[in-house]
């Protein structure tokens, strides 16, 4: 019987090796559910004889020896069949192959870029971005099906339906496996770094006490990004996204209180904030910068975050140039709430009116009719200019519009004052 | 998790003997596939102790002692800081460090601290009780 530990170090052996194992794969025998059957198959027999041999030297060509070896049996059994239905002149059941010819000696192809085709085709966009999100860290992420289905509160057998659907779905439209054209190359990246965002906002929100396994959704997306940023290291966004994810995760052990709480950015110690994680983010930004294109979305956010992270204390924090990137952002990203929080960088750069004009634009905006971060800001904007009354309608207001009991009580303190 | 991977000294690198190209070219492209896997956080390679000085605190005074210190193999000649998910994953980045045939390297790996990102109540000790139960489970 496999021990605790061997089974322990071939879950890690898998974890390294798992995505270049299925990507190469999938360059043989095109198709990416084939190529992932294959290197599970290689994976149970790892399971069978390492306890007993040992991990080998070399466990990646290992896996990729056995996967191979299975494949070209699949096929050849095929190639007889085939044969005796041609003899036979009858029908008969053959395993469901893809009909393009394997192509066994594409091992020397180049990894990396086997890799990015993998990235490209997991992130597709025929796929739902649920289905996305659980291919990707299947296949490149190395999780689990069961591992997938706790870090997003999902039964497990949603996740592993979700997973075979993705690849029917691939498989039917017959996508690909090949790195997008240079004319759709920036759409198809930005569904790959939103799916990579997706699963560190998921991870971020994930509080503590919960399953382990959800805050570490973050330091998957983390590995997922750097990955990403070498594969593609003249996209400046993919760069931006790891600054941002670096950045943000930076705060992680100063963003709540002993009792669980949150703390407002503005209010952490920042005394336990992550230098590392933001040196390494705004190393990545300058990285961006040096391609020398013009900032995309996630390089601005990136920036905005950088902004915070330089700040040694909140007084020292570069409000004007804040406003400045939230300026850019909207004009890419056109939307309500980024616009609010720059009527917020305004008005801490240049004073409360500077904001409140953009503000009271936002209130005659039907969907913002019940964001209730709208008049919070209305009163925290209102409440400075010494117009109290209003404020404490602001207040009122927007306690009645959050689900958030906790959030519910500071309005209505603030409402009192 | 994060892990310190340290490569302890030996009279080679205490004596400042620089590596040949083929080492430095086996390290480059080590260096670069933790890179690639997204796993390195920080590397760094270290100057002799020569070069180094310790201090040490009794009753709250310190003396400083320079470099060089005697025992090579308890000194550190460069470290990496990984982010894996595991001790195994550790370790198994750790067997890939190249090694000239007929050397002897050593290296250690130690834990970092990481605060309790997940509040008092879910120690490591919680978290390993957990993961042996959903193991158990698996066997069901």
């Amino acid at each position: 019987m496999p021990t605790l530990e061997t089974n322990r170090a071939i879950d890690a052996v898998w974890r390294i090796e798992a995505a270049r194992l299925i990507a190469g794969l999938t360059r043989m025998v095109h198709d990416v559910g084939l190529a992932e059957e294959l290197a599970q198959d290689a994976l149970v027999a790892a399971l069978e004889q390492w306890p007993e041999s040992g991990v080998p030297d070399n466990p990646g060509a290992w896996l990729m020896a056995i996967a191979k070896r299975r494949a070209i049996d699949m096929f050849r059994r095929r190639e007889t069949l085939d044969r005796k239905v041609t003899e036979i002149g009858r029908d008969m059941e053959t395993q469901e192959l893809p009909t393009a010819e394997p192509d066994f000696d594409a091992i020397h192809s180049n990894i990396s870029d086997d890799l990015l085709r993998l990235v490209f085709i997991s992130c597709h966009p025929v796929l739902s971005t649920e289905a996305r999100v659980a291919l990707t860290l299947r296949l490149l992420g190395g999780l689990t099906t069961e591992e997938i289905a706790r870090a997003f509160l999902t039964p497990e057998p949603t996740i592993a339906q979700r997973i075979v659907r993705a690849k029917k779905t691939l498989a039917q439209k017959k996508v690909p496996f090949e790195v997008p054209a240079a004319s759709e190359l920036e759409e198809r990246l930005a569904s790959v770094l939103e799916v990579v965002y997706l699963v560190f906002n998921e991870g971020y929100a994930a509080t503590g006490g919960e399953d382990w396994m959800r805050p570490a959704l973050c330091e998957d997306a983390m590995r997922l990004g750097r990955i990403l940023a070498e594969l593609v290291p003249k996209e400046p966004e993919a760069h931006g996204l790891i600054a941002l994810m670096e950045i943000q995760a930076s705060r992680a052990r100063a963003r709540t209180a002993p009792d669980g709480t949150p703390v407002l950015l503005l209010d952490q110690d920042r005394s336990r904030w992550d230098q590392l994680l933001i040196r390494r983010g705004l190393a990545a930004l300058d990285r961006a910068a040096a391609i020398g294109e013009p900032m995309g979305p996630y390089v601005l956010q990136a920036e905005i975050a950088a902004c915070h992270a330089r700040a040694r204390t909140p007084e020292e924090t570069d409000w004007p140039r804040i406003a400045a990137l939230y300026a850019r952002l909207v004009q890419l990203v056109p939307s309500p709430v980024i616009e609010l929080n720059r009527a917020v960088a305004l008005s801490m750069a240049f004073g409360p009116e500077a904001g409140l004009g953009i503000v009271d634009e936002l209130t005659e905006i039907p969907s913002m009719q019940n964001y209730h971060l709208l008049p919070s800001v209305r009163g925290d904007l209102l409440a400075k200019l010494g117009r109290q009354e209003e404020a404490r309608a602001e207040f009122e207001r927007a306690a009645s519009l959050t689900r958030n009991e906790r959030e519910r009580e500071l309005l209505l303190k603030r409402a009192a004052e | 998790m994060r892990f310190m991977v340290m490569i302890k000294s030996d009279e080679r690198t205490e004596d400042g003997v620089m590596p040949t190209e083929e080492e430095l070219n086996a390290m480059g492209r080590y260096n670069e596939e933790l890179v690639k896997a997204g796993v390195l956080l920080a590397g760094e390679g270290l100057h002799p102790s020569s070069k180094g000085a310790r201090v040490k605190f009794t009753d709250g005074k310190p003396t400083v002692i320079d470099g060089p210190f005697a025992e090579a193999k308890e000194l550190i000649a460069g470290f990496w800081l990984i982010d894996v998910k595991s001790k195994e994953e550790a370790v198994e980045w750790m067997k890939r460090i190249p090694c000239t045939d007929g050397a002897e390297v050593n290296v250690e790996i130690r834990q970092v601290f990481e605060a309790d990102d997940f509040g008092e109540a879910y120690t490591p000790e919680q978290r390993e009780r957990d993961e042996q139960l959903r193991l158990a489970a698996k066997k069901d």
